[in-house]
């Protein structure tokens, strides 16, 4: 198959998904009586400066939840606790850097660390449960998001003061705040600082992932189980390791916020960012390209989305499905073209040995179902 | 009727009976073990409260309240044995529930308490069947699927419940407006001389009262119609063809498929059926547990649910005892949270204390290192403290599904075949 084939095939999938995700769009909101036209209409006008702004500053916190639950992925693992890991990692982050105990920058380094210790923590805990007892870790992450949600909303109480209608920590001190960067000139909102964090956890993903033997044995034991442990990969413990790191991913989740905008752990912390995080690396296919295009139109679609109650009435919620249908389509859709691409494998192949003589028929027809290309990831 | 003496290993003596009995009359010969497991509990339950003097614990209301949160536990939990047992992992049946809830809120409203049935069932099967399409013809990862249902089911609950509730009377885009609930039953005389025995406060005697007070006292239709379910599904699931079938889905499709069972089909059933169930166990809290759709109802029920299923080694009477402790932690920290969980810490202390003393005569000294630390944690909590604050009852429901899948779960058989992929021809 010709290169040109092969990246028209990568990117068939993603394309297809969004493709059919606007279809069902479109039709939920006909079904329900609103108007499409302006729908589409709003999705797709051209952003300013101020939304691009946006879009780059909840992409790269998507990004980072994206990758998080790619780690997951790749071995297998669902960690649909990210949620919890980042709401427990945010408010232990915000906590420390209030305190101050190291000044300047320092502290703000300081505190990147306690976050994603706090946030491997709280996925250790799943982690542990899982090695140690054979917990689904799908359904103990779930408990543990709800038991950080109370958890949390607790010590808050406990640590925090009241400011109007909410409750919020001690806020970062001056000297740790990390500055913004004024991407445009006509626009008073400035990108975070810290998602150079993001790109840099993008950049040792992948490095950790495709070019280091532990990335060896855990997209091994992601891919197949038996074959790691022939090749003396101890899986209880690349299953610990591999929920540690995701959750320490899902713990920088809140950093660039913290430090670039908020400064505080309040009781209005963006919630979702979890699941989006889920789709996101779907939609990625686990792999850190990927996942960045993903992080970007979720919140391409976030950002345009927000002003459609205003301006065409519609609930912002229609981009909850149109999100899940992304998801849901991507992996039909992976699956859809990986059978696809099989058949023009297998029909390449029947060709190749029909050339070379007889005999063909049979060998065609044995080498064809031999014949599927090396995935890449888990999922679909 | 006897057997040829020669044939080797069966003499006159009947064939062995499999040490874990199925089917509907396995559900009876496995009541004597349920009623052991409930009447060990009602006595714990009982010490407890007499020591702890927390009323509150196995008081009418307690337990009427514990019933009613466990029942949307059990019907997604059985939801989740229909689509096991068939070989399909249903994560989506938190995302099921929320469909029915909607469909239950709409229907109810604007077509009486039978409808919203119905109609939660058929909002559930929809979302059913779109996980069966997804695992069972694209062969999409389980998971993943039920997970993207959760997605879409919340944004579609959300939008929806925009566009059909808002400018009605009571309700608004987070809720619907209020139906009449379903009828109930309370039996006249028995209702109220188990209350009075309740109120007493006599060991073990009101404790008994308060369960019977339970179940006679505004006892939902709703909830008879759940437990038929319940009979209805082990029934056919373990006494007919059809059943059989599709639970050698879930044990062994190549085998099934090669006996001419058609796979595809019955996993489809199985699946659509599940989302139905979860479904009605959100009709059941739009019904009887509120007055109608409500956003975030569901918190998490369904996902407890699963957890309630793989306590019950996934069969209906496990599910159901899993389902009622769920139910009963919910309810425990929903009525005089502070008190009575208070008191189910200490429980907790004491069995863990059990626990530590039997591990240490076995000499399983890690095991018994957990169950002490365990015990100790439970009891300076209950002696630290004098009532346990609002946010840590919140979370007892979800503390209390760890804390049993974490006990439970290495001692527990899921079908051989389940969440795993199958390609119609893959046999062989």
């Amino acid at each position: 198959m010709s290169r040109v084939q092969r990246i028209a095939l990568s990117m068939a999938a993603p394309v297809l998904a969004l493709v059919v995700a606007g279809i069902v769009t479109t039709v939920v909101l006909l079904m329900a009586g609103e108007d499409a036209a302006l729908f589409w209409e709003t999705i797709l006008s051209v952003p300013e400066s101020r939304n691009i702004v946006n879009i780059l500053n909840s992409g790269s916190v998507l990004y980072l939840s994206g990758l998080a639950a790619a780690i997951g992925f790749r071995m297998n693992l669902f960690n649909i606790g990210v949620e919890g890991q980042y709401r427990v990692a945010t408010f232990c982050a915000a906590l420390f850097a209030a305190q101050a105990w190291l000044p300047g920058y320092a502290n703000t380094f300081a505190t990147l660390l306690v976050g994603m210790l706090a946030g491997a923590a709280w996925a250790g805990i799943a982690g542990l449960l899982k090695v140690t007892r054979g917990v689904s870790e799908v359904i103990s992450t779930i408990m543990l998001n709800a038991i950080a949600v109370s958890l949390i909303a607790y010590l808050l109480r406990e640590t925090g003061s009241r400011q109007g209608q909410t409750i919020v920590t001690d806020p970062i001190p001056e000297g740790s705040r990390v500055g913004g960067i004024a991407l445009f000139s006509d626009s008073q909102t400035e990108v975070y600082g810290l998602i150079v964090v993001a790109i840099a956890a993008g950049i040792v993903f992948w490095f950790l992932i495709n070019r280091t033997v532990f990335g060896f044995n855990l997209r091994a034991t992601g891919m197949s189980e038996s074959a790691a442990v022939a090749s003396g990969v101890n899986v209880k413990r690349m299953t610990l390791y591999a929920m540690l790191m995701s959750g320490a991913l899902a713990g920088l989740i809140g950093m660039p916020n913290l430090f670039g905008e908020s400064y505080n752990f309040g009781s209005t912390i963006q919630s979702g960012i979890g699941f989006a995080g889920i789709a996101v690396a779907l939609l990625g296919r686990n792999n850190p390209i990927g996942v960045a295009f993903g992080a970007l139109i979720f919140a391409f679609l976030n950002e345009q989305a927000n002003p459609l109650g205003i301006l065409a009435g519609i609930s912002p919620d229609i981009i909850l499905i149109t999100q899940g249908a992304v998801v849901l389509s991507v992996v039909i859709a992976y699956e859809v073209v990986r059978r696809y691409r099989q058949r023009l494998e297998q029909g390449a192949v029947a060709d190749a040995l029909d050339r070379q003589g007889s005999g063909g028929a049979v060998g065609g027809g044995a080498a064809g179902g031999a014949g599927g290309t090396i995935e890449e990831g888990a999922g679909a | 009727m006897s057997v040829s003496s020669n044939a080797p290993g069966l003499s006159d003596k009947r064939l062995p009976t499999p040490s874990q009995s199925r089917g509907v009359s396995g559900f009876l010969a496995s009541v004597p073990r349920i009623w052991i497991y409930l009447s060990v509990l009602l006595l714990a339950l009982s010490l407890t409260r007499v020591i702890t003097g927390a009323d509150q614990i196995t008081s009418v209301g307690t337990l009427r309240a514990a019933l009613i949160s466990a029942m949307p536990i059990a019907l997604a939990g059985l939801g989740g044995l229909w689509s096991e047992r068939a070989g399909v992992v249903n994560i989506g049946l938190e995302g099921m529930m929320i469909l029915g809830t909607l469909g239950a809120g709409y229907y109810g409203f604007n077509y009486g308490v039978w409808a919203g049935l119905i109609g939660a069932a058929v909002f559930g099967a929809v979302g059913g069947l779109l996980h069966a399409l997804s695992t069972v013809i694209f062969g999409v990862d389980h998971i993943v699927s039920g997970v993207a249902i959760n997605i879409i089911a919340l944004g579609a609950s959300g939008f929806l419940a925009e566009a059909m509730f808002t400018g009605l009377e009571g309700g608004g885009p987070t809720q619907s407006p209020s139906f009449d609930r379903a009828p109930s039953l309370t039996v006249p005389f028995v209702s109220d001389a188990a209350g009075d025995v309740a109120a007493k406060g006599w060991f073990l005697v009101s404790d008994l009262a308060g369960v019977v007070g339970a179940v006679t006292t505004g006892l939902s239709s709703y909830t008879i119609i759940a437990v038929g379910l319940f009979l209805l599904t082990a029934w056919v699931l373990w006494r007919t063809s059809f059943g059989l079938r599709l639970r050698s889905c879930g044990e062994s499709p190549q085998a099934a498929e090669t006996l001419g069972v058609n796979v595809y089909l019955y996993k489809f059933i199985a699946v659509t059926i599940s989302g139905a169930l979860a479904g009605a166990g959100g009709a059941y809290l739009a019904t009887v547990s509120s007055s109608g759709y409500q956003s975030g109802q569901t918190l998490g029920f369904g996902y407890i649910g699963l957890a309630a299923m793989i306590f019950g080694n996934w069969r209906p009477s496990g599910l159901f005892l899993g389902a009622l402790l769920f139910g009963y932690a919910n309810a425990a920290r929903l009525r005089d949270g502070g008190d009575s969980v208070h008191a189910l810490v200490f429980m907790v202390g004491v069995a863990l204390v059990l626990l530590l003393a039997y591990q240490l005569w076995k000499r399983r000294w890690l095991a018994a290192g957990l169950a002490g630390f365990g015990a100790l944690l439970a009891l300076t909590v209950y002696f630290g403290t004098e009532r346990v604050p609002s946010d840590f009852t919140e979370m007892t429901p979800y503390i209390a599904t760890l804390l049993v899948l974490a006990l439970a779960s290495q001692s527990l058989r899921m079908p051989a075949a389940d969440g795993q992929t199958y390609r119609r021809g893959s046999a062989g």
